[in-house]
């Protein structure tokens, strides 16, 4: 593979290769939207089926045509738009969420490459340079999709959604990135078909065995945090945002809202396997006229491995609390991921660098740990609030003194809740260390 | 470490188990699962083996209504061709099925068991004129079946049981007279045998039709949940 990008357009564009770009746009256009569809299908069958249920069976064979069913029934909804919105971001935000879906998708290799009509024809919308630049791009503006619906439905609630749904994007960001730049360092190159025939020839040449399978567990926590998917749907949380961002949102515009997420499930477990599973890499025949269907239908099979593991994940585990969701974003998926990454960086280049990163890791890592230790025992000595982590276990509630607080009162209130925490705390370092008496 | 324990694991463990787990779900449209015989449906004015209706009109159901939703006004019976045996009958009679709670108290105190319910609940309407039923569409037909109106879901056989819990239940609640026959006969069905009550002793089930749901259903559900299916 020669020179930057999409060899179909190394000699220039003529008729014959904007035609089968044009097919080629219309073809995945037309297959994300088919993909959807069965995937929302998929979605229910699936957890329907860890769940003791059939799932959708009236519509078309196997429930099949449910989907459009929905689909129909959502867009002949009345299209209800708040007194208080912000009518055009609320118009726009529903696109701003499924656009990138779309976008992303774009550059997504999803089999060899052919040649057609005297042109050579990746199998794939478009082969930019930067492609893996783009998703990150793209997955990033989906967040303000989700952002924008909140803030301009004019609701509490969906405000909330939104302002969690940033949140978490913005925190799940970096260990996303982290985690791709060591593909890009074992890869050489940004464009998702470089990155494609690095891994290419063998199953061990795949990034989630050459990388260790950390960076790929890492993305895949990352993506499913990115996707707003279970067990990180906290900006639709039903228990206590109603809907969250898509509260105020009905018919047509609820539908995009929908359609969006599930084409980014779809899209994201396209990437998924373009980063770590060797995209369409995997044993053909050689059989001529038909070679080509191979390396699709491997894509579409470790795709689908990865649409259900979405699935199963939503079906076993539930709702983080918000406070886990960020300690597992920050305390644990970016250190690790950029620990990995600057491990990966020294096995590059060499093996008495990847020792030494390795040990350079390990030291700071018991170094912040020590200091982490440090800060909570001094905490807990000067007697200052509640060691975090322990949320639960309050120190006792001073007597209140019967009748209204006359005037002065409130300051004796005061100096008792402060005694009574001392105490608290001086009890509960007790507890966390016998070995020490007192203190 | 407690905060960061991996119990999580579990869930994925059980959900990939229960793909292998037999369905519970009941093809509900096509398939009705049975309806014990005490269940509350919609009402039915019985009569006696003579054709005779059995409501006297003394609108003690509608005073015992906690809905609200039985008129009733009675008449005195024609001399040359009266309705009902006694000295007067149901003249009026109306159910609005809007406010019908299906408590069957009216079935407990009617004193000639004229009211009982049937089983079938699944009925709708697209006006409220059509959710009061009257005594044109309550009574029995001549076979002593509950009418089918074009709005309601019968199936076969579920018109076979109108009085369940009156024939369940021993009089003045004294379990000496439990499965004791004492109601009048119906029309198509003659004396109906008692309803197997608590007493494991007196029923007979096959008469009666008395079915229970794990029974029935004991074939979906896994051997270890009291079912039949390993």
């Amino acid at each position: 593979m020669g020179g930057l990008g999409d060899p179909l357009f190394n000699n220039g564009l003529d008729v014959g290769g904007f035609v089968i770009l044009l097919v080629r746009v219309l073809v995945g256009f037309g297959a994300l939207l088919i993909s959807v569809v069965l995937m929302i299908w998929f979605e229910r069958k699936v957890i329907s089926d860890m769940q003791n249920r059939i799932g959708p069976n009236r519509a078309g064979p196997f429930g099949l045509l449910q989907t459009f069913a929905d689909g129909t029934k959502l867009i002949f909804k009345e299209d209800l738009l708040p007194e208080r919105a912000d009518r055009f971001v609320y118009k726009l935000a529903p696109f701003l969420a499924v656009l990138p879906a779309f976008a992303i998708f774009t550059v997504v290799p999803i089999g060899g490459v052919v040649d057609l009509a005297h042109h050579v024809v990746e199998l794939q919308i478009a082969d930019p340079p930067i492609g893996i630049l783009l998703v990150l791009a793209f997955s990033s503006i989906a967040v303000y999709g989700v952002m924008l619906a909140g803030w301009s439905s004019g609701s509490k609630y969906p405000l909330l959604g939104s302002v969690r749904a940033s949140a978490q994007m913005i925190s799940y960001e970096a260990a996303m990135g982290l985690a791709v730049v060591t593909v890009i360092l074992e890869s050489h190159g940004l464009s998702t078909r470089a990155i494609v025939e690095s891994q290419a020839t063998a199953w061990y040449h795949w990034n989630v065995l050459r990388l260790g399978v950390v960076p790929a567990a890492m993305f895949f926590i990352a993506m499913t945090a990115e996707l707003n998917r279970p067990p990180f749907d906290l900006a639709e949380g039903e228990s206590e945002l109603g809907g969250g961002f898509h509260t105020e949102y009905s018919a047509f515009r609820f539908a995009t809202f929908y359609l969006a997420e599930f084409m980014n499930t779809v899209t994201f477990s396209a990437i998924m396997v373009t980063l770590f599973f060797g995209g369409p890499d995997g044993p053909g025949f050689h059989i001529p006229h038909v070679y080509w269907l191979f390396p699709i239908l491997w894509f579409i099979g470790k795709t689908v491995v990865f649409c259900y593991i979405q699935v199963w994940i939503r079906a076993a585990l539930p709702r983080l609390r918000y406070d886990q969701l960020m300690d597992l974003g920050w305390k644990w998926l970016i250190p690790l991921s950029l620990a990995w990454m600057l491990v990966v960086a020294g096995a590059l280049e060499g093996v008495a660098w990847m020792f030494g990163v390795i040990g350079g890791c390990l030291l700071l890592a018991l170094v912040l740990w020590r200091a982490a230790v440090v800060s909570k025992q001094r905490r807990i000595d000067r007697g200052e609030g509640l060691p975090l982590g322990r949320p639960f276990l309050l120190p006792p509630v001073p007597p209140q003194p019967p009748g209204p607080p006359a005037a002065g009162r409130p300051l004796e209130h005061l100096a008792a809740g402060a005694q009574a925490r001392a105490a608290g705390a001086a009890e509960l370092r007790r507890v966390e260390s016998p070995g020490k008496v007192g203190g | 470490m407690a905060k960061y324990n991996l119990g999580f694991l579990g869930g994925f463990v059980l959900t990939l188990k229960q793909v292998l787990e037999p369905r519970v779900t009941t093809q509900y449209p096509k398939v009705k699962r049975p309806k014990p015989p005490r269940l509350h449906g919609r009402h039915v004015l019985n009569r006696y083996e003579d054709g005779m209706e059995k409501c006297i009109g003394c609108e003690l159901c509608a005073a015992v209504c906690p809905a609200d939703c039985i008129y009733v006004r009675g008449l005195d019976n024609p001399a040359d061709h009266p309705v009902s045996p006694g000295e007067r009958y149901g003249f009026v009679y109306e159910i609005n099925y809007l406010r019908c709670i299906h408590c069957d108290l009216c079935v407990e105190a009617c004193p000639t068991e004229a009211i009982t319910e049937s089983k079938m609940f699944e009925f709708s309407f697209t006006s409220r004129a059509d959710a009061i039923y009257t005594r044109k569409e309550l009574v029995v037909d001549d076979e002593g079946k509950p009418q089918r109106l074009p709005w309601e879901d019968w199936r076969e056989g579920e018109d076979r049981h109108t009085s369940g819990w009156m024939r369940a239940t021993s009089p003045s609640g004294s379990k000496d007279y439990e499965g004791t026959v004492q109601w009048s006969g119906e029309l198509g069905y003659g004396l109906r045998p008692a309803e197997g009550g608590q007493n494991e002793a007196r029923r007979d089930d096959a008469a009666t039709g008395n079915i229970s749901i794990r029974h029935v259903n004991r074939d979906k559900i896994p051997a270890r949940f009291g079912g039949r299916v390993r």
